[in-house]
């Protein structure tokens, strides 16, 4: 049985550990709110670009002549996993859903056949799969978002993928995130980055009424979309960015929101059995004092 | 006097800028367009310059964009700038470090995507300098 200085003890350390979770969480929530309002300031232009896409893809997609990124390389043998995890631990299940995720899609993709690569980034989903997957892994992106996220960022991943597309290394290109639903449900999201998915888009309605206007190009549809594609990338990319990062902040504070619970019933049952075992100590004294008083 | 119509001007990061005004003159790749309400649909890439806002015949406000795309639908204009700032807000010194370093970048360039990115970089700091000191 534990003495009353052991269970001072870890009472105490208990109540720190409390003090640095709830801390966390506070920190995390002022995160997420920014995150969001990021994520939030971002979604004009996203929407305006789709729709700008939209039309134009619809009328070039069927063409001969349409761009690579748009249309593919006509293979589908190499895949490019672009797998988007935090930098920081201690959020929940954020990192280990997209590294899972990660894992089956390479078991379905190994299991057609085809050339699998993985681009990390994010240090954190990198430290679990870089045995398993060493051979396969093409580089580690980190130190996103830090201290803010900004397009730069996205600009960065985005012009690594599109080099690598260039250079012929691949042939589809999927991201792998968090999709940010609410606090305390994260979405494991797989994008298909290229060739870009025009169906998607066709599935909004607003899209749809832009594509029935028929619009001038200037200078010409195709060299517009050759402008256009690679920087709708790198907002697809950002987007994606941005929902992980509110993700990551919302896993984190819902983690450390359960940190400080299961902290705080530690401490009250640490507690009871201090009180407890005092209580036999002080017992157990006055049985031998009086014991002794009578045996006189 | 033309009706007013919306004109939006987005970045990747946020909205900035998105009001009512009754004509824009927009800088694009095959030179400046003016927009009036009912313009015609149409999609164009932009160049490095600067956006004029009118009110009646007066320019009411003039941003600096260095380059992205402009949608204008009947009822509406909108701006997808990569960067945008009053032209007011123009830094000269800033303006001209880009150019030093776009000429340096572009001088070392060994590949075709490295020597486009220069040469981008490299007009936008003009563009940035010209626009320089012509705010209303």
């Amino acid at each position: 049985m534990p003495s009353l200085k052991d269970l001072r003890m870890r009472i105490d350390s208990v109540k720190s550990t409390q003090k640095i979770t709830s801390a966390m969480k506070m920190v995390a929530a002022a995160k997420l709110r920014r995150a969001q309002e990021q994520a939030e300031a971002a979604r004009p232009y996203a929407e305006r670009m789709e729709r700008m896409l939209g039309s134009l893809a619809g009328s070039m997609a069927s063409s001969a002549g349409a761009p690579k990124l748009l249309a593919g390389t006509g293979k589908q043998d190499v895949h490019l996993l672009v797998m988007m995890t935090s930098d920081r631990g201690l959020c929940g299940a954020f990192n280990s859903s997209i590294v899972r995720d990660t894992r089956r899609m390479v078991a379905e993709l190994q299991a057609d056949g085809k050339e699998v690569k993985i681009l990390c980034v994010g240090r954190k989903g990198w430290a679990q799969v870089r045995r398993e997957f060493a051979p396969m892994i093409v580089d580690l992106i980190e130190g996103i978002g830090r201290p803010r996220l900004s397009f730069d960022d996205a600009q960065g991943v985005s012009n690594r993928v599109l080099e690598m597309f260039e250079a012929g290394e691949f042939d589809v290109c999927t991201l792998i995130y968090n999709r940010f639903k609410s606090v305390i449900a994260q979405i494991v999201t797989r994008q298909q980055l290229i060739p870009f998915a025009v169906d998607d888009l066709a599935a909004g309605d607003e899209s749809a009424d832009a594509a029935s206007v028929n619009y001038d190009y200037e200078p010409d549809e195709n060299e517009i979309l050759e402008v256009l594609l690679p920087r709708n990338m790198s907002v697809q990319v950002y987007r994606s960015l941005l929902e992980n990062n509110a993700s990551e902040h919302g896993a984190r504070m819902s983690a450390m929101d359960n940190a400080t619970r299961n902290a705080g019933e530690m401490i009250d049952s640490l507690t009871l059995n201090y009180n407890r075992t005092r209580q036999a100590f002080i017992t157990k004294e006055l049985i031998e004092i009086i014991s002794g008083a009578e045996a006189v | 006097m033309p009706d007013p119509f919306t004109f939006d001007l987005v970045s990747p990061e946020k909205l900035l800028l998105s009001e009512d005004v009754e004509m824009v003159v927009v800088p694009g790749a095959e030179g400046d367009f003016g927009v009036l309400i009912g313009h015609a649909p149409l999609i164009s890439a932009l160049r490095p310059g600067v956006i004029d806002t009118y009110a009646g015949t007066k320019v009411e406000k003039r941003i600096f964009v260095a380059g992205g795309f402009a949608e204008v639908t009947g009822e509406r204009c909108t701006v997808l700038a990569e960067e945008a700032m009053p032209v007011e807000d123009i830094d000269l010194a800033a303006a001209e470090t880009r150019i030093t370093s776009a000429r340096a970048a572009l001088d070392q360039a060994d590949n075709d995507i490295a020597r486009g990115q220069a040469e981008m970089a490299l007009a936008v700091g003009e563009a940035m300098v010209a626009a320089h000191g012509t705010g209303v």
